[in-house]
């Protein structure tokens, strides 16, 4: 049993061991380095088709049909046949496409989503006595990281955007541009209080630190990160820079064959870096009982794609105008709340007792509640429809 | 309060999760069917055929060929016997005058859908189609088959099918 538990810990200290005699620490630990980033990649690679698989078989069940069953057995093979599809697919350029740009896009949205994986800590194990971490870098700033790398793929939208030459395109752009860094700040205000609570930006320190899963220590800050994150990953309620129905997927019109296939697969990749990180931050990362570490992050990254999938089935895309009001005047408040809550609460009581888990719940249902009646008594009339003049018939 | 009504709906759409599929895997399955179906692949039973040509004089767009010759058994029986019986499906309505228009219950609109072709001459169904062809009779505009509460689930014989 014990080495399922630290396979991977074990793993690590044997290449590590063993090529150090003969190549030196620096080079084995490169080696090591090459090693974990491989694995990395091809575990995100291929969780990105567990995902697709995922998100349309249950889509599917949620509006009481199957989904895809034909290719390979209950239609897990459907993934690999669309990846064969995208990649044999003509790849076309418009003539008033600004090229450079236009083939830069879909790199430059991939790129960022790998980076997060640098840091996502998939599990613990020990080894001869010495505590390894499953992520490629252990980083102190491990978080901070993940927030400034991952606001890159804002440029790469722009980018295709702009270089498509194509109104609806632009339009994509242009409000991912604007929607995109209105939740980058709900977003980064609802981690604060996640690192107060924890006393470290790094993510291994984060997990360990979670005695009580944060989601009950920091309700507040899970719902308003989760809520900036579906928009941050253009889900659902908040898919307005893709809008199939108006603007015919927004900013990757132009877009076919492999560089349409770059955009899709970044899409899925950053939903499954984004649930890897609610996991971390909220739900206790690896920790778990029974099982061992990376089996628990694993079904809890699952558990937070299928409650995204969840909304996805439940809510209907919001209007841009009622998009930047939630970010602004909704989520804003909200965090800033949360922030000043910690804050009392850390000068209190520094180790964070769990009693303050039901405190938290309350003073987060009472800020909601709070929040909402202030932003519907300042909103709804105004979102009243006009009355239309009637126009008698035949003037 | 805000967010009670997405609670609510949350719990909507988790119910239809646990329901059963609606989908109906089709060619596996089949959506069943009415029995009066008015279907592709005709039905028509060559010994009760005398070559009256009444369907053709029906047919609104005139795809029915029909040729007789006099050869065997001239007069014998009152029939003639059949060098053609050929259906243009591909310009057929399936408006069904044929099959009313049979004084010998000889013609029946089919039960089946599923005669597509790549061509045009692979929609004309022949003689020799109709004679092969499965004998599962849409009970359209015969109601003696519906009284007897027949359902497209087997083959009858051209004894079976007639009123006489």
């Amino acid at each position: 049993m014990d080495i399922i538990y630290n396979i991977f810990a074990i793993l690590e200290k044997g290449i590590v061991d063993g090529l150090t005699p003969s190549l030196g620490a620096a080079v084995a630990l490169a080696v090591m380095a090459f090693i974990k980033v491989f694995l990395v990649a091809n575990v995100g690679l291929i969780m990105v088709m567990v995902f697709i698989y995922m998100e349309r078989r249950v889509l599917g069940r949620f509006q009481v049909r199957i989904g895809p069953n034909r290719v390979g057995p209950g239609g897990i093979l459907q993934p690999l046949a669309d990846a064969v599809k995208i990649m044999i697919k003509e790849d076309i350029v418009p003539k008033a496409a600004d090229r450079l740009i236009f083939n830069l896009a879909p790199v430059m949205v991939f790129v960022p989503v790998m980076l997060v994986f640098a840091v996502i800590p998939f599990g613990v194990g020990v080894a001869g006595g010495q505590k390894y971490y499953m992520s490629v870098a252990d980083l102190d700033i491990g978080i901070l990281y993940v927030l400034a790398v991952t606001s890159l793929g804002e440029i790469a939208v722009l980018m295709a955007g702009w270089s498509s030459n194509n109104k609806f395109a632009l339009f994509g752009a242009m409000r991912a541009a604007a929607q995109l860094v209105s939740y980058e700040v709900p977003l980064v205000l609802a981690v604060v209080g996640v690192v107060i609570v924890a006393g470290s930006l790094s993510l291994t320190k984060i997990v360990e630190a979670q005695a009580v899963p944060f989601i009950f220590m920091q309700p507040l800050g899970f719902v308003i990160f989760i809520t900036a994150v579906s928009a941050e990953l253009n889900r659902t309620p908040f898919d307005l820079l893709e809008a199939e129905s108006e603007l015919v997927t927004g900013y990757h019109v132009e877009y076919s064959g492999m560089k349409f296939g770059m955009f899709y697969l970044a899409e899925y990749l950053s939903a499954f870096a984004f649930s890897a990180i609610i996991s971390t931050l909220f739900l206790g990362g690896w920790q778990g009982p029974i099982l061992p570490s990376y089996v628990w992050l694993l079904i809890k990254i699952l558990f937070v794609f299928f409650v995204f999938i969840w909304v996805r089935a439940t809510l209907p895309r919001v209007r841009i105008d009622q998009v930047m009001a939630l970010a602004w005047k909704f989520l804003l408040p909200l965090a800033l709340i949360n922030i000043g809550v910690t804050a009392v609460e850390a000068l209190l009581w520094p180790t964070f007792p769990w009693f303050l888990a039901p405190v938290n719940i309350v003073i987060g249902v009472l800020a909601v509640w709070a929040m909402a009646a202030a932003f519907r008594s300042v909103w709804e009339p105004q979102w009243k429809p006009a009355r239309l003049a009637a126009t008698p018939v035949g003037g | 309060m805000y967010g009670l009504g997405i609670l609510k709906g949350m719990v909507v759409t988790l119910r239809h999760l646990f329901k059963k599929p609606f989908t109906v895997e089709y060619p596996e399955q089949q959506v069943p069917r009415s029995s009066r179906f008015r279907g592709y692949e005709f039905v028509w039973y060559e010994d009760r055929c005398t070559g009256c040509a009444s369907c053709a004089k029906f047919c609104p767009l005139g795809i029915i060929r029909i040729e007789t010759s006099t050869e065997q058994d001239p007069g014998v029986g009152g029939k003639y016997k059949l060098e053609k019986f050929d259906i243009d499906t591909g310009r057929c309505m399936f408006c069904a005058l044929c099959v009313e228009a049979c004084p010998y219950d000889a013609l029946f609109m089919g039960s089946k859908f599923e005669r597509g072709s790549y061509s045009r001459a692979g929609l004309v169904v022949h003689k020799e189609d109709l004679n092969k062809g499965e004998k599962k009779p849409s009970v359209y505009y015969r109601p003696h088959l519906e009284a007897a509460g027949y359902h497209n689930e087997k083959e009858l014989s051209s004894r079976e099918v007639g009123r006489w």
